[in-house]
């Protein structure tokens, strides 16, 4: 019986030749991520096990990103707990401003995330990095913690989901749409411990950005782990950035999936997902729902790519004046890479404003709360009450090129509109 | 060990952000935490409350975010159990790590009323409405969890590996 890409990668991290869906094994892991949110409990907890050292000093990645620069000071304290552990220990990828940016636009960027690769992170969308061909998933504090001490953790193997992807993408029709199309068809517990396979020749011409802004939102639809298998494109973009060496797996042709899945990407449009699930999906042309605000950003669609599409729609044209647009990238190498571009400068003669690397809004931490009854346009993952803001506020989740459209028009548009 | 409660019920795909919203993520102090459980769900709830009391929920309960400030809010805000259809894989994995008593059973998700005194034996697996006077059986945990859980959670667990 042959095996999916997610089974190859977890045997090969407990020294088996082969795993089943349901067999609970115990792994060793080459990274584990934690947040300002959650690394602070994790460390707490890591503290009370009075050893002196941690499993290793370069497989742990602490990222201080959802709530800086520091928005008051209780999170200066959080963060001042991820610094001070860094030091104490001698952790070598903590990024502190200035070299931060959203953790799962960042450690791809960075090199650390290779096909192959076991991951583990203190945040559900630790899942983005299937993009590359790795297995990487999120666990709680308590996992963070127990995983820097002893390197291992617990899983159950979970079965896969196949979903294929054939024929072309229509203009505009991004990585993000055929996410949110997935989740618009099974559900926001349709993949719920399983792991989410993508394939099909819409897959192959997507831009590795595009798949990490999928597998990324594996999470939304329950999935315990999204992914892709690395062909030429994300080999080239890890070969751009490390060194070290990888395993790329392959599932073989006779793997068992609990359920396969085909779509012709062909008849897929831009999408919305309504409040407050992202499997609402309508196609963002039926909308026309009026906004207060648009965000650009996050670890879904904060990266180059992102920026330089919702600029190719606001370039010459003003944002809508009920409207704020605010335009978030993810990462400090996306931000000088996109002031070279000249992108600030449409965004800004646009009337939006660039904000710093951070999770911010997102989840409703900082720059730009909304208000009650206030609704959003955002490229982030979630949708939930609350979540921006005002628990009577709204989130609705689109590509940055309906973002863009909609910051212009004052509703929720399909950018064809604006041509 | 024997729970005992009143049910407070919620719907379907209940998720983090409700149980515990992000604005309060600032610190990971259990007691700060506690006070605004389920805020986003029921602004009211931790006003209508008493020590010991039950959420029953539907499908999914726990979604979105791997925040452990969920699990820690509701036990510190002193509920004993947490009954649901199914939980969110993560929610799930950190109930166990962190010592929240968290059950799986449909009919009894389905069937409890809000305000039903219930009663959850952990051992036996066993779900008793004494209101209705009705009896369900939980869905068992794995040995692996059993043994995480008699351990004390996954920190105890590795304290007694590392000692070896
Ligand atoms: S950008 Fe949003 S979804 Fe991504 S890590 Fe930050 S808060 Fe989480």
């Amino acid at each position: 019986m042959g095996m999916t890409i997610t089974e190859k990668i977890l045997a090969a991290h407990c020294g088996r030749d082969r795993v089943e869906p349901g067999d609970l094994i115990e792994a060793a892991v080459d990274l584990v991520l934690g947040n300002d949110i959650t690394a602070p409990i994790a460390i707490k907890e890591f503290e009370e096990l009075g050893i002196d050292r941690v499993f290793d000093l370069e497989k742990i990645a602490l990222i201080p990103d959802h709530f800086t620069p520091n928005k008051d000071i209780k999170s200066a304290e959080q963060v001042k707990m991820l610094r001070d552990f860094s030091k104490k220990y001698g952790i070598v990828h903590f990024y502190d401003v200035g070299r931060v940016g959203v953790e799962h636009a960042l450690l791809p960027e960075l090199g650390l995330v290779r096909p192959g690769m076991l991951i583990i992170g203190a945040d559900s969308h630790t899942c983005t990095y299937g993009a590359l061909g790795a297995f990487s998933t999120g666990v709680g504090s308590t996992d963070m913690a127990a995983a820097m001490a002893t390197g291992r953790t617990w899983f159950k193997v979970p079965e896969s989901m196949k979903f294929v992807f054939s024929g072309k993408l229509a203009p505009y029709v991004s990585g993000k749409d055929l996410i949110l199309h997935t989740i618009g068809d099974i559900g926001v517990d349709g993949a719920l411990y399983r792991a989410m396979e993508f394939t099909g020749t819409a897959i192959a011409d997507l831009s590795v950005e595009g798949r990490l802004t999928m597998a990324n939102m594996a999470i939304e639809a329950g999935g315990k782990n999204g992914i892709f298998m690395a062909d030429g494109k994300a080999e080239e973009y890890v070969k751009s950035r490390s060194d070290c060496a990888y395993t790329v797996h392959a599932s073989d042709a006779g793997a068992r999936y609990a359920e396969v899945r085909e779509y012709d990407a062909f008849g897929i449009e831009p999408l919305v997902a309504y409040p407050h699930l992202p499997e609402n999906t309508k196609p963002a042309r039926e909308s026309g729902v009026k906004i207060d605000q648009v965000v650009i950003g996050s670890c879904t669609n904060g990266r180059i790519e992102d920026l330089r599409v919702a600029a190719g729609v606001l370039r010459g044209r003003k944002v809508h004046r009920d409207v704020r647009l605010i335009v978030i990238p993810a990462t400090q190498a996306i931000y000088a890479q996109a002031m070279k571009e000249g992108l600030f400068e449409v965004f800004l003669e646009a009337e939006g404003i660039v904000s710093a690397p951070t999770c911010g809004p997102c989840l409703g931490g900082h720059m730009g709360i909304l208000a009650e009854g206030e609704k959003c346009v955002a490229t982030t993952n979630r949708n939930f009450v609350g979540r921006m803001g005002h628990p009577k506020s709204e989130v609705y989740l689109a590509n940055p090129a309906v973002a863009a459209a909609s910051a212009v028009l004052g509703r929720i548009a399909h950018p064809d509109e604006l041509r | 060990m024997k729970l005992k409660g009143k049910a407070w019920k919620f719907g379907d795909d209940v998720n983090t952000d409700e149980i515990i919203p992000a604005r309060y993520l600032n610190t990971s102090d259990p007691a700060e935490l506690a006070k605004h459980t389920m805020e986003d769900a029921d602004p009211d709830f931790m006003k209508k409350i008493s020590t010991g009391d039950i959420i029953v929920a539907g499908k999914n309960f726990g979604c979105g975010s791997s925040r452990e400030h969920a699990p820690i809010a509701i036990k510190a805000a002193k509920l004993s159990c947490v009954i649901a259809d199914s939980f969110a894989r993560i929610f799930y994995r950190n109930s166990i790590n962190i010592g929240l008593p968290i059950v799986e059973s449909r009919e009894a998700a389905r069937e409890t009323g809000e305000g039903d005194v219930i009663e959850v034996d952990l051992e036996k697996g066993e779900i008793l409405n004494v209101t209705k006077g009705k009896t369900y059986r939980a869905k068992p945990f794995p040995p692996f969890m059993q043994d995480l859980i008699a351990k004390g959670g996954l920190m105890n667990k590795v304290k007694s590996e590392l000692r070896k």
